[in-house]
């Protein structure tokens, strides 16, 4: 291949500042089974020239093809596994990229099929865009409805619906009207912000790239000119900090930093911090990447804070503004509600225990009571004793440690978790979270206090014994027929019982870990006095009631 | 170092990067947005997991994921080693570059041979592409994640590779033989990954699950990370194959009538000597890589012979433990 280089590095500058200025849009597709989604998404790639030629001969010469005559099946450039092109339906989401002169795009196609509603969320999760595709030939089904609901709970910023097969329509404008009709009826009963809707044909390649002659009276954009136009969601400047502490680095002993990425807002050098859930306060020092260090980290970017005092943190707690006033600071709670999609076989039933996992931070949780659930055809809410797969409802939960939270609606990253059954280790369900809850003082368990003093088994030996003497419940865990893999599980035993877990073997961070999930680890050190090992556990344990 | 990439006065310098995010704080262009992605997800699995490990195959994209690792925990160190599976049959230049390289960086590496299989004498030629890749590379690396007692395992794939992998989650589970069940993925909503594992499971983790092959050449230049100088053109003795140029080692077999004769040309991905091809390129320089990769009709992979055995024969392969 002959190659032409570029004529001068000014010319390849221009080339990569132009290639780097270019913004990042995600969408993705959602509707009922064979409205033409993957299709679709083939055209589009196709007529952008995204194709390389031996996948498109790879389509050409499959032995399957549902687009009929001479056409190629355009669905197959994005149903990559082999039971999706025998079945002829998407079972998982598929992500594509391509890229115009004005955007790149990541692109999720996801499944219509009601089954796999938890894959469609998947993709739809991250999306700033989602495409409702509607068959213009059926009108809005069920599933149509279902998909452009949870498109709206997960406050996807833009949600326009592609009408498709127009060309089974005879590219009727009436028959156009009326599912457009139905369609912005839904979305402003949804209160969806922004719905666009335009008539295509995935199979013909009409409205999807290019204008054809065959529906003359509609003067909207294309698919692609939409989606190159739509304006990005734009993060507030103003927002309040969120820094979920990710990962605490201790390199040597001169360093200790607190690594995250800014969920919300910026962070300063200098700035004054509050650490949650223990309100201490301090100043970050310095703002550590591998480039340099920064001024500043804003919302999106992954660093590391130093901060000027030793005070304690650990993964999952998080790092805001000191001097925000306090409708700036997120809800610090052990209660709340969210709005749930449920993805197992095994429905949620009150009273069953789950993790959650949310910002950094997994947690034990119970699900408390079922405020409703939505019928998806109504949108009618109704009074549920469970929720079972594909099913949307409003939970309120209650877990062991606080969570530092905001609103879904207000702030995505801080607002957002998942549910994960502590048996099988599933991903049963997505919540976002509405508001907090009113914590119910009585139904407190006693707050869970584990001493950890890693090396000391002395000093963790007359811990016990102090503790003991006082008439506190205490169990030493230092017994090596307990494995450090089954620790996290015989200390949580422990708090059950009412006693308070000490330990002084070494224990991996994923260890400690495992034990915040339920309880504050306080790190003791021998030279502190016992009495003052006590006071700090006790102090830990109140902050976390 | 001999291997690195000529530095270019067109460097985007880190300082030039800060300024720049402090003028514009609102947006980040696309490629700090992906930086930020996979360090997220580097951290993550490396605050959740027991024992990670990343698999490195001295690759372009493992270049990458490895300066992102870098980046990830600095100041420290990386925590956790590299495994680098061996065929016995990677180009010798890639064998060097591994060596001074992770060398260089103080990186901790391992490296895992199937000695059985390859005293046996497995090779394409007596077994097939797909079995030789099974036995020397899925078995190789399972065995060499159950030897490491390794519950995680980073790997530098992208999605836009292939059809299959563009199918998988960023942290995609294995069962106890390490297989994929691509029709019983778990849920992966926003940047929640679910990391909970039972004995025997272990998670392989993609942090350039969303980087495409441009993405990854603009990273190399703009972070000036050396590569193995196969990347870049130069005059090999080699023959054609089709619309591919097979570069003449001791493992060719020549076809009747081929002559090897020396040809410009360079690899476009890497892999083992005997399957992968090379193109006709005079790009001897990253810019002029990317300049070539966007007027490319082709897909990367199409040189590579495993990944064209049969339709879906990259999904087979995943599913037997292959990553
Ligand atoms: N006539 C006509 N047929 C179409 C059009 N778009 C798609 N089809 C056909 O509709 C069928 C389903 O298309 P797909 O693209 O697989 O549908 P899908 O929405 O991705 O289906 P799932 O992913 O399984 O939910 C195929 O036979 C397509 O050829 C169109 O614009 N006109
Ligand atoms: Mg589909």
């Amino acid at each position: 291949m002959a190659t032409q280089a570029f004529a001068a590095n000014e010319e390849f500058q221009a080339f990569l500042d132009a290639h780097l200025e270019r913004d990042l849009l995600r969408f993705s597709t959602a509707g009922s089974v064979d409205d033409g989604k993957s299709t679709l998404i083939g055209r589009l790639l196709h007529d952008t020239k995204s194709v390389y030629e031996d996948q498109l001969l790879a389509v050409q010469n499959a032995k399957v093809n549902r687009a009929g005559g001479k056409r190629m099946d355009l669905s197959l450039l994005t149903d990559g596994l082999r039971a999706e092109r025998e079945q002829g339906i998407t079972i998982d989401v598929a992500y594509r990229y391509f890229a115009t002169s004005k955007r790149k795009f990541i692109i999720a196609d996801t499944p219509g099929h009601e089954q796999y509603t938890r894959n469609m969320a998947t993709g739809a999760s991250t999306a700033d865009v989602a495409i409702v595709l509607i068959d213009g030939s059926k009108g809005l089904l069920p599933q149509s409805r279902r998909h452009t609901f949870i498109a709206s709970l997960l406050a996807i910023p833009h949600v326009v619906a592609a009408v498709n097969k127009m060309d089974l329509v005879n590219y009727s404008e009436e028959r156009y009207r009326e599912i457009e009709a139905e369609f912005v009826a839904l979305g402003m009963h949804l209160g969806l912000r922004n719905i666009q809707t335009i008539p295509v044909s995935a199979l013909e390649g009409d409205n999807v790239v290019e204008h054809l002659d065959n529906m003359p009276w509609y003067e909207g954009p294309t698919l692609l000119e939409y989606l190159e136009n739509v304006p990005l969601y734009e993060h507030e400047s103003d927002a309040p900090l969120r820094f979920p502490v990710q990962l605490v680095q201790r390199p040597d002993r001169t360093f200790r930093g607190f690594s995250g990425t800014v969920a919300s807002g910026s962070v300063k050098a200098g700035q004054k911090v509050m650490a949650l859930p223990s309100g201490k306060t301090t100043q970050v020092k310095r703002i550590v990447t591998w480039d340099g260090d920064l001024k500043e980290a804003h919302s999106g970017e992954a660093v590391t804070l130093e901060l000027a005092d030793e005070i304690d943190i650990s993964r999952g707690e998080m790092i805001v503004c000191a001097d925000a006033r306090p409708h700036a600071l997120p809800a610090t709670s052990t209660h709340f509600s969210a709005q749930v999609v449920w993805m197992h076989e095994e429905p949620l039933v009150p009273g069953r225990q789950y993790l959650v996992k949310h910002t950094t931070r997994t947690v034990r949780a119970t699900a408390k009571k079922i405020a409703y659930r939505v019928d998806v055809n109504t949108l009618h809410r109704a009074d549920a004793d469970k929720l079972a797969l594909n099913e949307i409802g409003e939970i309120e939960f209650s877990t062991t440690l606080p969570l530092f939270f905001d609103p879904y609606r207000e702030r995505r990253a801080t607002g957002a978790l998942i549910l994960i059954d502590p048996i099988s280790n599933a991903t049963v369900g997505a919540a976002m979270i509405t508001q907090a809850l009113k914590e119910e003082a009585a139904e407190q368990e006693s707050a869970p206090r584990f001493a950890y003093l890693p090396g000391e088994h002395a000093v963790a030996q007359q811990l016990l014994n102090e503790l003991q003497n006082s008439g506190a419940n205490a169990v030493l865990l230092d017994d090596a027929y307990i494995s450090t893999e089954a620790l996290p599980a015989a200390a949580r035993a422990v708090q059950l019982a009412g006693a308070v877990a000490i330990t002084s073997r070494e224990l991996h961070e994923s260890s400690l870990a495992d034990i915040r999930i339920f309880s504050r680890v306080t790190r003791l050190k021998s030279n502190q006095s016992l009495s003052a090992m006590i006071a700090l556990l006790n102090a830990d344990a109140k902050e976390n009631a | 170092m001999s291997a690195s990439v000529a530095s270019s006065p067109l460097e985007i310098s880190a300082a030039e990067e800060q300024t720049n995010a402090l003028l514009t704080p609102q947006k980040m262009d696309h490629l700090r947005a992906l930086e930020a992605e996979s360090i997220y997800i580097l951290r993550e699995a490396v605050a959740e997991f027991a024992k990670p490990v990343m698999l490195y195959s001295i690759g372009k994209d493992s270049s990458v994921m490895l300066r992102l690792a870098q980046k990830a925990f600095f100041p420290g160190k990386l925590p956790f080693p590299l495994l680098h599976v061996d065929t016995s049959y990677k180009f010798p230049e890639m064998i060097a570059f591994r060596d001074l390289y992770t060398r260089e960086i103080g990186a901790e590496l391992i490296v895992h041979r199937n000695e059985e299989a390859i005293a046996d004498g497995a090779s394409p030629w007596k077994l097939g592409t797909q079995n030789c890749c099974g036995a020397l590379k899925t078995r190789s690396l399972l065995d060499g994640l159950k030897e490491g007692g390794f519950d995680a395992a980073f790997g530098g794939a992208r999605r836009d590779e292939e059809k299959s992998r563009a199918k998988e989650r960023v942290y995609s589970f294995r069962d106890e033989l390490g297989q994929w069940d691509p029709k019983n993925q778990r849920p992966e909503l926003w940047n929640m990954y679910n990391s909970r594992l039972r004995k025997g499971e272990s998670i392989r983790v993609f942090p350039l699950s969303n980087w495409t092959e441009l993405d990854i050449w603009l990273y190399l230049y703009a972070e000036n990370i050396p590569i193995v100088p196969m990347y870049f053109a130069k005059e090999h003795m080699a023959v054609r194959r089709g619309n591919q140029v097979h570069i003449v080692d001791q493992w060719t077999k020549l076809l009747p009538g081929e002559k090897p004769e020396p040809i410009m040309s360079r690899m476009r991905s890497l892999g083992c000597s005997p399957c992968t091809g090379a193109i006709e390129s005079t790009a001897t320089s990253i810019p002029e890589i990317i300049q070539e990769l966007i007027t490319f009709r082709r897909s990367e992979r199409e040189n590579r012979a495993i990944d064209h055995d049969e339709e879906g024969s990259m999904e087979t392969k995943k599913r037997e433990g292959y990553f």
